[in-house]
């Protein structure tokens, strides 16, 4: 449909910054319908980043090697940095989680770097992505904090520190925080995502121009540099505020 | 859709109403399919890495743990056994030197002993030897001393006859001894 | 090019988000530059500060993101 909106216009430079992350089916006519169990790019890259961990993790440890082989190596390290993440921030008692936060961290760190491959599709670019992703966040962590803690959990709002004339005003201020914190944890994933992928293409359309070519050239290396290391510290900043969230569940007293 | 086509204004609007086609993140009718595959995506995920790969991997480390504490524990116990022999190695050094030591004291009080007793032999032989000697000497003198009074009796006698006298024997006799003795 | 007024809004309005993205940008400095301050003062104190650094540069930065959106959304989807 955005191919067909952008077709009258001719002449001069061309952006389309957003046409990258455009989801169209795999097989068929480039305008049919998207219906829910199509099998589209996004299916495609989703797949990809589940091989990608598959074989990381799965096919680089098979053999339980004692000194431990290349790729074994990565998936240690991975490991190692993840769970001494969860023990460290959330706490001994979030170990639990573990999985759940390997889970989100693999997915987002594996999804952000295959999506910065050329021609490929940015799957946590999407806000319905990242908006499932953060919801199932704040929905974890909502629960687990009720259930652990009972209506003991309301005390996280309720800051017992201040003094007793700006409580409730603190209150409403962080129930609102706490509401936004979905909003912000999907959008701050996705903006930084779409954001470098749209920045390179807009310096893209530049290099047809051919007296700035060169400089956009190097431009998009750099921001490509840049973006390597976005895409890593996005991921972590997700795993690791997942586990701040966390430990608010698990410990509300302030 | 019809409206794409008239001109550029209206495409953006048609656009808009279709759910945002401008900006592809806000195209709703994409929600549900990518929602459904993220789903699919995180369980398979959260499958394969909870019930395959996290178990293996922490079992591994904690392997590799355990084999390095072992191999510690077997390092810190040689270096024991090292100790031990150094010791043993000391103790019999300082065994064999009081051995020796005491050899040496027992070759010396044997010697010692040795000596006494010849020493001892010695003294009594030159005891016996003086105190024979001694009587001998005795003998001697007592019999010089019979001598002497022999003759001093017989001198006196002479004497007494040559000066015209008759000597009575038992009178000279007693009268040496009475000299005899002081 | 020849548009009506509305889509004039959408561009200034959208030029004028895009200052946002400057304004994180100085958030963003400040972290990492009282962090490095800190760290330059205290430096065994700094590595395991490294969580919260990359917390707070996140915080700086999802703000610059929000305007960077609302940039994207008065350019494209209003």
């Amino acid at each position: 449909m955005a191919t067909e909106a952008h077709g009258e216009e001719t002449g001069g430079l061309e952006f389309h910054p957003l046409d990258q992350f455009i989801v169209k089916p795999l097989f068929g006519e480039a305008g049919d319908p998207v219906a829910w169990y199509t099998i589209t790019n996004v299916t495609l890259w989703m797949a990809l980043a589940v091989i990608a961990i598959v074989a990381l993790f799965v096919f680089g440890s098979r053999g339980r090697a004692l000194v431990p082989t290349r790729t074994q190596s990565i998936g240690e390290i991975l490991y190692g940095f993840t769970y001494k993440m969860v023990e460290d921030v959330a706490g001994k008692d979030a170990v639990k989680f573990f999985p759940y936060i390997m889970t989100l961290f693999m997915f987002i760190l594996f999804a952000n770097y295959l999506g910065l491959l050329p021609m490929s599709f940015a799957t946590t670019s999407h806000i319905a992505v990242t908006a499932v992703l953060a919801l199932g966040v704040f929905l974890t962590v909502t629960i687990v904090g009720f259930v652990k803690n009972g209506a003991g959990f309301l005390g996280l709002f309720w800051v017992s520190s201040a003094p007793l004339a700006l409580r409730p005003i603190l209150a409403i201020i962080e129930l609102i925080s706490y509401f936004v914190r979905p909003v912000s944890h999907s959008i701050r994933l996705g903006g930084n995502i779409m954001a470098g992928h749209a920045v390179m293409k807009v310096f893209a359309g530049f290099a047809a121009v051919a007296a700035i070519s060169p400089f956009a050239v190097l431009s998009i290396t750099a921001i490509y540099g840049l973006e390597m290391l976005v895409a890593g510290v996005q991921a972590y900043v997700f795993a690791i505020l997942t586990c701040v969230y966390l430990k608010d569940a698990l410990h509300p007293s302030h | 859709m019809a409206t794409e086509t008239e001109n550029a204004a209206d495409a953006a609007h048609g656009a808009a109403e279709a759910g945002g086609a401008g900006m592809p993140q806000l195209d709703f009718s994409t929600f549900g399919n990518q929602i459904f595959w993220l789903v699919v995506t995180l369980v398979v995920i959260h499958f394969v890495l909870s019930k395959i790969a996290l178990p293996r991997i922490a079992g591994v480390l904690s392997e590799r743990q355990g084999t390095i504490t072992s191999d510690l524990a077997a390092a810190e116990e040689l270096k024991q056994k090292a100790v031990d022999a150094e010791e043993a190695y000391k103790k019999a050094l300082a065994d064999a030197r009081a051995e020796a030591q005491k050899i040496v004291a027992d070759a010396k009080a044997d010697i010692q002993a040795d000596l006494d007793a010849a020493q001892a032999k010695a003294d009594a032989e030159i005891a016996a030897k003086t105190a024979e000697s001694e009587k001998a000497i005795a003998e001697i003198r007592d019999g010089a001393i019979e001598s002497t009074k022999e003759v001093a009796k017989d001198t006196a006698k002479e004497i007494v006859a040559a000066m015209g006298f008759s000597a009575d024997a038992r009178s000279v006799t007693s009268a040496v001894n009475a000299r005899m003795k002081g | 090019m020849e548009g009506d007024i509305a889509q004039l809004g959408q561009f200034i309005g959208a030029g004028l988000a895009g200052i946002g993205s400057g304004a994180a940008a100085i958030g963003v400095g400040h972290v990492a530059g009282n962090f490095l301050a800190g760290a330059l003062r205290n430096p065994s104190a700094a590595g395991g500060q490294t969580a919260t650094l990359f917390i707070g540069i996140a915080f700086a930065e999802a703000l610059g993101i929000f305007s960077f959106l609302i940039a994207l959304l008065l350019m494209f989807a209003v």
